[in-house]
């Protein structure tokens, strides 16, 4: 049998007027071995997306760590993927942050650049501009550390394309609520 | 109370401290001190199986019937794979199973040691929760922790990997506590805002239906007689899914039979004209929904369920109440009955009125024969000449269980077994095994089809051996009959490998296994021959000639709405039925 396609298949993912949406959803877990597995199984068996996915422990006395996903779908799929992840036996809280009020998120990044003379001049007046640090550097390169929203990192990684951009590697986005209430 | 013991005594002692009287398995290399420690006690009898597939869908078959959680023991790698069909069939119909995985010592785990498999890996997705065992400390916890999570909130199979060193090792054991756990505590009681809404919603209604599945049954004998009651109290129509009949008796003249792509054309029709629906414990499975964007379109809806990620999944409700059946059920008869909510008893006559007119269709009518036995006439006889009976119900896949489940009537929740998430082929008779092995006095049939019972037919050797009197009514079109319809509708009757070459004689199978065999191919031998059956104390093989060419209406082929149902009698046209849009439906 051929795979049915979007327009071919007569059960629509969503009704037509729902667009899909960004969200980031803050994820507290057991730190147990295994539990990254699940969520990630979780959203490649039910066909998910996964934009960014950061994971580290944040509380050592209770064995908890926080996970901050950042998904892509139409409100309902939204909605199931925080019902699913809620159903995972280790999982103690999900909250959506784009839902949940307003949140802060940000990404690190280290850049690689690669130059000389006037293109390592521009790297090093862009990165200031940016407030990137140089935490790397020979007679011909920087590594650059920049802080940020990713929109942000992924302007500066553009500028630098031109100027002798070697390699990047991010984070993937950390995120929090904002005010005085924890999670 | 707390002990020293060995790991494989901890096994045995938390199967009997969660209540498991029976456990269903089969030894290997990595399971041999449980064997060893099963070997050297008396309050769990181990059920010894053949193959594992059959251990998992005995325990379903015995967590179903009794609404206990079902006990399986296996060996590590081929052990462990080969239980992995009975985990996701028991996950997709929300079967409480615990199963223990033997595995190797933990000191080769990643070696590609013998008998070495991912187990937990594996098992993830076919599981409600799984836990590999690293240290002796652990065990008793988990294991309490795995009948917690297998039984509680939506149920499910729930394995446990214990390496063989951790087995041998010597702990402490603690008894299980009703503390729960720590993260997972699921809702069981409904927002009672939520439930007031649901009343009122329900009193306005002029074409109400109750659409119930399998949560009812899981919830537990309570709820069937609070849905009953509910029922009778609002005097609304009711249909279910196929995981839910028993629920509501079959008897009563509110019921319309079950819905869905086999479903009965007034369930169905009611379902596509009512303008409030309340789901109580379904979740609107494609087989259910049929097209989803013309599935009930005037309606409402309500829907209550225990897992909150059933609701809004396919279809959007109105009102969602998380909550265990039992639960929310009892606080909407109390909300309805404390409100002056009634029944727009003008309205509900109306309804009835149309609804029996769909009911005069009489869709399930079929051309009998003096020739040659119909399905359909075969499930009738069974149920006429058990009916007075201590009788439970297994099925296999096919066309032979939606004939069982139109034609088989139901009065009471946890009769009826069957693979209805899954669809797993070979479930009838390893389930059937698990359903005698609880109710021993009991009258236990599996409905098969000849294409089926082959996946499984092993079991017959278990039932031989523990003297189960499992009764395995074939219902032998010599075609995978379903495929055969399938190939009918979709593929111009071109029926690629649907034929089911080179059948054993069922008659000297089941004399091979100890049983006894009977064969039937005349409609005026039939009753004779299944009052036979019935009083044959032994296993038997029922190998029932049927007619290979009838197929299973109603149905509404995949791609379509429930008002563009098929009946039998537009059999003659069907191909057109179906287009193209339809055929890469599964
Ligand atoms: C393990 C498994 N393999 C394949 C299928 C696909 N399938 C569904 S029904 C069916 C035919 C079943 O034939 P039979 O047992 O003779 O029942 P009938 O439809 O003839 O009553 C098949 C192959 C399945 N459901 N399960
Ligand atoms: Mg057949």
């Amino acid at each position: 049998m051929s795979t049915p396609d979007a327009t071919t298949t007569h059960y629509p993912a969503a009704p037509a007027s729902e667009r899909s949406e960004r969200h980031t959803l803050s994820v507290l877990v057991d730190n147990e071995p295994g539990v990254l597995a699940r969520v990630i199984g979780l959203f490649s068996g039910r066909g998910y997306n996964i934009e960014s996915l950061t994971v580290s422990e944040t509380e050592h006395q209770k064995h908890l760590s926080r996970m901050t996903i950042v998904t892509t779908g139409t409100p309902m799929v939204i909605e199931q993927i925080r019902h699913q992840l809620e159903r995972l036996v280790p999982v103690h809280r999900v909250l959506d942050l784009t839902v949940g009020g307003p949140a802060i998120d940000r990404e690190l990044a280290m850049v690689k650049v690669r130059g000389k003379g006037d293109n390592r001049v521009e790297a090093l007046r862009l990165a200031d501009a940016f407030r990137a640090r140089v935490i790397d550097a020979s007679i011909e390169s920087f590594v650059f550390e920049i802080t940020g929203r990713s929109d942000k990192i992924d302007q500066f990684v553009d500028l630098m394309l031109p100027l002798g951009l070697v390699e990047v590697s991010r984070t993937g986005v950390v995120a929090i609520s904002r005010g005085p209430l924890g999670m | 109370m707390n002990r020293e013991m060995t790991g494989a005594e901890m096994v045995v002692q938390a199967f009997a401290d969660n209540g498991v009287a029976h456990v269903f398995g089969y030894p290997g290399g990595a399971v041999l001190p449980i064997y060893d420690a099963l070997f050297q006690q008396k309050n769990v009898k181990h059920v010894l199986v053949r193959h594992e597939q059959g251990a998992v869908h005995a325990a379903e078959g015995y967590a179903r019937s009794t609404g206990k959680v079902g006990a399986v023991v296996v060996t590590s790698g081929p052990g462990a794979t080969n239980a992995v069909t009975g985990l996701a069939d028991a996950l997709m119909d929300s079967i409480p199973v615990v199963c223990l995985t033997g595995q190797v010592p933990t000191h080769l785990i990643g070696n590609d040691a013998f008998q070495e498999c991912d187990t937990v890996g594996i098992t993830r997705p076919c599981t409600k929760h799984n836990y590999l065992v690293k240290n002796i400390a652990d065990l008793s916890r988990i294991l309490h922790e795995a009948f917690y999570v297998a039984a509680s909130g939506r149920p499910g199979p729930v394995v446990v990997d214990i390496p063989k060193d951790i087995q041998f090792a010597t702990g402490t054991y603690t008894s299980p506590s009703n503390a729960g756990h720590k993260t997972y505590k699921p809702r069981v009681q409904g927002d009672p805002d939520k439930i007031k809404a649901a009343v009122e919603l329900m009193a306005t209604a002029k074409r109400p239906l109750f659409y119930t599945g399998g949560g009812v049954i899981n919830s537990g004998p309570q709820a069937s007689r609070l849905l009953r009651e509910l029922v009778r109290l609002t005097k609304f129509p009711i249909t279910s899914t196929l995981m839910g009949l028993g629920a509501y008796p079959a008897s009563d003249p509110q019921w319309l039979g079950m819905l869905g792509m086999h479903g009965t054309y007034e369930a169905n029709w009611a379902m596509h004209e009512c303008d409030v629906m309340i789901n109580v414990g379904a979740r609107f499975d494609d087989r259910i929904t049929g097209r989803l964007d013309a599935f009930a379109p005037k309606s409402k809806k309500i829907h209550i369920d225990i897992d909150p990620s059933s609701i809004n999944k396919n279809v959007k409700a109105d009102i969602g109440i998380i909550g265990d059946c039992a639960n929310v059920l009892g606080d909407m008869l109390d909300a309805w009955r404390a409100s002056d909510a009634k029944t727009d008893t003008k309205a509900l006559t109306g309804w009835m009125k149309q609804i029996d007119g769909w009911r005069a269709r009489n869709c399930l009518a079929y051309r009998n024969s003096k020739d040659v036995i119909k399905p359909q006439y075969a499930i009738e006889r069974l149920y006429a000449l058990t009916r007075d009976r201590d009788v439970y119900i297994t099925t296999e896949v096919g066309q032979h269980q939606m004939w069982a489940a139109q034609f088989f009537k139901f009065e009471e929740p946890k009769r009826w077994m069957t693979s209805g998430g899954l669809g797993t082929m070979g479930y009838g008779i390893p389930a059937a095994v698990g359903v005698q092995m609880a109710h021993p006095k009991s009258l236990v049939i599996d409905i098969a089809g000849e294409a089926s019972v082959q996946m499984t037919m092993q079991e017959m050797s278990t039932a031989a051996q523990y003297r189960l009197p499992i009764k395995i009514f074939i219902l032998n079109n010599q075609y995978m009959g379903m495929v055969r319809q399938w190939q009918e509708l979709l593929h111009g009757g071109r029926y690629s490998e649907s034929y089911s070459e080179a059948l054993p004689d069922f008659v000297k199978l089941a004399e091979a296994y100890h049983g006894v065999g009977i064969r039937c191919d005349k409609p005026v031998d039939l009753d004779s021959a299944i009052q036979e059956m019935i009083n044959i104390d032994k296993p038997v093989i029922f190998d029932c000639l049927v007619d290979p060419a009838e197929n299973c209406f109603p149905m509404i082929p995949s791609g379509k709405a429930h008002n563009e149902m098929l009946l039998g009698d537009v059999a003659g046209d069907l191909e057109k039925a179906i287009d193209e849009k339809g055929k890469v439906l599964v």
